[in-house]
């Protein structure tokens, strides 16, 4: 299985990603520059974290410019697993990819600490290996990822299973707690926490390895058919 | 404008508005150009001559520091200072003050000085892989002094979390004498292969030095000198214009340079950073390290602004600028590279043999001066001290009160330097990079280097308040305070970086407390054969003539063999025992209960014997190594009191302690003491082992109690209600009305 | 009620990182008519209808909170809303 990580100028958690798929999951990788226009040949997206363009004027507003957008989107349509973690997440909703927006932290400062996540829908190729409402402990790192949409969104994503992770408590003001939302179809998941930093025991948490097990999984049973 | 002629210049003394003393100007006209500078000269003289460039009345009291050991690759003098950790590999590290900036301008003031901090480190050539910061703010009773701690938090966070490096820890005080006056010390640490590191050299004669980076306008011009000045109120208005971080040109630049470096090593002779006094100070000390000249052509610069003057561009301080030195047969490489990574490069100059300093603006040559006259020759002071009035008092201890034992527990918890500061810290990312293993909040932060099984441990120390009340022996303890959290840690010291910060020198007793204090630092760096490898001074800490306290701050680093070993501040499982090692004696003066209960501090302080400290942190090391102790913190501010408050705290668990000492010595701040706990079945082999060091004071317990008793009194405290005292002191203090 | 705009925006010397990255980013769009881009701030103060001396609180209020005078630099204008 492929993946690529996508890396936008002034993306800072690229690497981490990277290192979460080579040494978390053994599994091949490669860094793709936002100039790129071609994402052929790869069988999962990941949008990182981190300032693209220093998040300035607005998180993701300027990297929903890049050259390698329109390959994201076309190949989203394909039903490619992509996955936008904190700014990825943000770039997705600003290029329509998922519904709504991620606005300033209610208590209008950057938040990083390890958060508790109730996984809400394990049947996305994100998700498969959690459990249901399995509470995970991840560690979250922004100023802009308080959720809004409006409510007809609210009850779309509601009424087809599209929230995927929700926080135990709300950290940043975020509607019904969301942590993190899938399209309709479940292959693109956009998240604020970071499971690419809770891979050990070490630094503080494993529980985000599964993640990308689950991405590995779902690429394998899918091959296998 | 037109500007001054030379003559001019020498007439109407215009040199001394930029900090040139008479007697400087002399050395200058008779023995350095035997001629009369002309103004751009005199501009480049006036900041390279700055204290802040030129050290002229620090360098011979930090002589007295050791910056030697088996481990120095580099000392003092370098972007920074590089230590061997094994493998063919290094750590990087320094620490720079930024307090006048951060005082005009908080959040662009202490985002600059991070980002400066930050280039230091990836022009050797390292990957940046932790972020510190020492902070010391007025009390939080002004809506000023809220505003300057939120405001420079906000900056430092800002710059860090955008550029992507972790803030891992570091320590904030709070003291009157910094309300307009705030201190703001970053550090920062990077990790490289020996065979990578580069130098900020420029030799060889043809070589081509390039600009790469941000354009430079009129920001900051006289930044260096202005560094080396006192504040007033009336100086608001007069100000130049303030440096602005760009967090995201700088990730552009650092991820170029350390891929440059890594990739095409063969390109360049060396990179430095554009830090203080800008181009004129990193292309000077790059022909000066390597022994030879420079030409300039300022036309090339990439200018911001319009008009600029020579001098202007020389001196401004525009942030996120790297010059390099690097082969003609590369330079369409070099340019292409930067090119590819969004970067303006150009070809300003070049290296020649002649070792004269020249720069030609508009094709007119502006300046043409020997490259040592500019580095080398400025004057050294010799100041002498004068032992302040204040410590002519008797070495009597301080009696504090603690008849109500649970009321003077819970307040010494709300005090702003001993409660948490999660506040603060919460803002910044500190997991980035996913290699923290343990962050702020406990002793020191451990960084694991990825793909070993090292890890570095790395703390901020340095009470002033010691320092103050007892200069040589405050001094001493930073460097203990700083090496106990690095040892409770389970991480041998290995090196320092410093930033020395204190009033103006040029007033005796002011130089009296920098003198001795540096004194006591390098008597425990001599003791312990901790080098200081890079460090800066920061003098002028003054507002409206009344001086911060004497504040050298202590940046240290710790080496781990083995990762798995970093052990942290918290008890972990009720029934394990708990020991306090090394004697706890009445040491109250210039502690956090003295300051407390009579509004400040004052008293000299007891002396301390390095021998028995320097073995208690062997025997502690070898504990942590051989897996006896669960939980290490070390004692330090609000003594014995806080120290088992905080390791309770970690994971809401209670204890129960029975102590063979006074009431008031749970308060007493004497230094070098480990709280640790054990498991109930190493009870024999780790006695075997602490001797008659370490004497067993209880056990965690599995209830929301903290239950003390000592030969005078018994209390019982709720362990919920200490730890919202403890922690909700901060937020509740920074509420604005 | 009267409406009080605000328009800080960092003074012509002063670096504008923010302004500087919009830029590149609206020429890669292919507007290449926008020469430069300065971003601001903009603020609406509502101000009560029997205030006295608005200027002299509103350049307070600006000089001491809304601005930095080290860096940034401001104008305002007075209007009159609709009731």
């Amino acid at each position: 299985m492929r993946f690529a990580v996508i890396v936008f100028p002034g993306s800072n958690c690229d690497k981490d990603l990277y290192y979460a798929v080579k040494d978390g999951i053994n599994a091949d990788v490669k860094m793709v520059d936002y100039r790129e226009n071609s994402l052929e040949g790869f069988d999962a997206i990941l949008i990182p974290g981190g300032f693209s363009y220093g998040d300035y004027l607005r998180s993701g507003a300027i990297a929903a410019h890049a050259p390698i957008i329109n390959e994201i989107k076309r190949v989203a349509n394909l039903d490619v697993p992509i996955l936008g973690i904190c700014n990825g997440f943000q770039i997705l909703t600003e290029i329509g990819l998922l519904p709504g927006c991620l606005m300033k932290n209610q208590q209008n400062k950057f938040i990083c600490e390890d958060v508790e996540l109730s996984v809400e829908n394990n049947q996305t190729v994100f998700t498969s290996d959690y459990n249901y409402r399995q509470i995970l402990k991840i560690p979250v790192a922004h100023g802009e990822g308080n959720y809004y949409c409006d409510e007809s969104t609210l009850n779309e994503l509601n009424k087809n299973n599209q929230i995927v992770f929700k926080y135990c408590s709300n950290i940043n003001g975020s509607v019904e707690n969301i942590a993190g939302i899938s399209n309709k179809k479940g292959n693109v998941l956009g998240m604020m926490p970071h499971p690419e930093r809770a891979l050990e025991e070490i630094v503080g948490s494993d529980d985000g390895l599964k993640m990308f097990q689950s991405i590995l999984k779902s690429h394998m049973d899918r091959v296998n058919l | 404008m037109t500007e001054p002629t030379a003559e001019v210049i020498r007439e109407t003394k215009l040199y001394k508005a930029w900090g040139l003393s008479e007697q400087e100007y002399k050395i200058i006209t008779d023995k350095v150009l035997n001629r009369l500078p002309n103004y751009t000269e005199t501009g480049l003289f006036s900041v390279m001559w700055s204290e802040h460039c030129s050290y002229k009345n620090s360098k011979n009291v930090l002589r007295k520091l050791p910056n030697k050991s088996k481990r120095v690759l580099a000392g003092p003098g370098e972007d920074a200072g590089i230590l061997d950790i094994g493998d063919g590999q290094a750590i990087v590290f320094k620490a720079e003050s930024h307090n006048h900036p951060s005082a005009v301008e908080p959040y662009q003031g202490a985002a600059t000085g991070v980002g400066g901090i930050i280039r230091d480190i990836f022009s050797m050539g390292a990957t940046p892989i932790a972020l510190l910061n020492s902070l010391k703010f007025g009390e939080l009773d002004g809506e000023h002094t809220k505003y300057l701690a939120e405001e420079i938090v906000a900056g430092i966070g800002g710059y860090g979390n955008c550029i992507g490096i972790p803030t891992v820890g570091g320590e904030i005080a709070f003291q009157e004498r910094y309300s307009n006056n705030p201190l703001v010390n970053a550090m920062c640490v990077g990790v490289i292969n020996h065979s990578d590191v580069k130098y900020g050299k420029a030799s060889g004669d043809g070589n081509l030095i390039v600009y790469v980076g941000a354009k430079t306008g009129r920001d900051g011009i006289h930044g260096a000198t202005f560094a080396s000045d006192e504040f007033a109120d009336d100086k608001e208005t007069q100000r130049s214009a303030v440096q602005v971080g760009d967090p995201f040109m700088e990730k552009l630049l650092m991820d170029a340079c350390i891929e440059l470096v890594h990739e095409h090593s063969e390109w360049i002779m060396g990179i430095q950073d554009m830090g203080a006094a800008g181009l004129v100070s990193s292309t000077a000390e790059m022909a000066s390290k390597a022994g030879s000249g420079l030409i300039i052509e300022l036309d090339e610069v990439p200018q911001r602004e319009t008009e600029m003057s020579p001098y202007e561009i020389m001196l401004s301080e525009s942030q996120e600028r790297m010059v390099l030195c690097i082969h003609p047969e590369f330079k369409n490489d070099v340019l292409d590279f930067f090119t590819d990574k969004l970067l303006d490069a150009v070809i300003i100059g070049k290296v020649t043999d002649d070792r004269q300093y020249k720069i030609y603006h508009h094709k007119k040559l502006v300046c043409d001066i020997p490259v040592s006259g500019l580095v080398d020759d400025s004057p050294e002071y010799k100041h002498t001290g004068s032992r302040p009035k204040r410590l002519d008092i008797s070495d009597k201890q301080f009696e504090p009160n603690v008849e109500d034992l649970k009321s003077v527990w819970l307040s010494i918890l709300k005090q702003p330097t001993v409660s948490s500061k999660e506040y603060f810290y919460n803002t910044y990312d500190s997991q980035i990079k996913a290699n923290t293993i343990v962050k702020s909040g406990s002793d020191s932060a451990v960084v694991r280097i990825r793909n070993t099984n090292k890890a570095i441990a790395l703390t901020n120390d340095g009470n002033s308040r010691f320092v103050y009340v007892d200069p040589y022996i405050g001094g001493q303890l930073t460097v203990i305070e700083a090496a106990s959290n690095i040892v409770a840690s389970g991480a041998t010291p290995i090196g320092i970086t410093d930033c020395l910060n204190y009033g103006n020198p040029e007033k005796s007793e002011i130089f009296w407390e920098f003198e001795q204090s540096v004194e006591g630092i390098a008597s425990v760096c001599e003791k312990f054969d901790i080098p200081v490898i890079s460090g800066n001074v920061s003098l002028y800490n003054e507002y409206n003539d009344k001086a911060i306290f004497p504040s050298p701050m202590i940046g240290m680093t710790g080496l781990l063999e083995d990762s798995s070993k970093a052990t942290t501040q918290g008890f972990k499982d009720a029934g394990d025992l708990i020991y306090l090692i090394g004697e706890t004696c009445d040491d109250y003066n210039g502690s956090e209960i003295q300051q407390m209960q009579i509004n400040k501090v004052e008293g000299r302080l007891n002396k301390l014997d390095l021998d028995v400290i320097s073995k208690r942190y062997q025997k502690v090391l070898s504990f942590i190594d051989k897996g006896l102790i669960k939980s290490c913190h070390d004692v330090s501010e609000g003594g014995l009191a806080v120290a088992l408050s905080e390791a309770a705290f970690e994971k809401k668990l209670g204890f129960k302690i029975n102590l063979n000492m006074t009431t008031k010595q749970l308060f007493s701040e004497t230094p070098a003491r480990f709280l640790v706990s054990v498991s109930k079945d190493d009870r024999d082999k780790f006695e075997d082992a602490v001797g008659d060091e370490g004497k067993q004071i209880g056990f965690v317990a599995n209830d929301d109690f903290m239950d003390i008793q000592t030969v005078d009194s018994e209390v019982k405290i709720n362990l919920n209600e200490a730890l919202s005292s403890w922690k909700e002191a901060i937020p509740c203090l920074m509420k604005t009305e | 009620m009267t409406l009080v705009k605000v328009y800080v925006t960092y003074k012509k010397s002063i670096l504008d990182p923010q302004g500087e990255a919009i830029k590149k980013a609206v020429h890669g769009m292919g507007h290449t008519i926008i020469q430069n881009v300065r971003m601001g701030k903009y603020f609406e103060l509502t101000v009560s209808d029997n205030a006295q001396n608005i200027d002299a609180e509103i350049n307070e209020v600006c000089d001491q909170l809304l601005a930095n005078p080290n860096m940034e630099s401001y104008r305002y204008e007075v209007m009159e809303e609709n009731k």
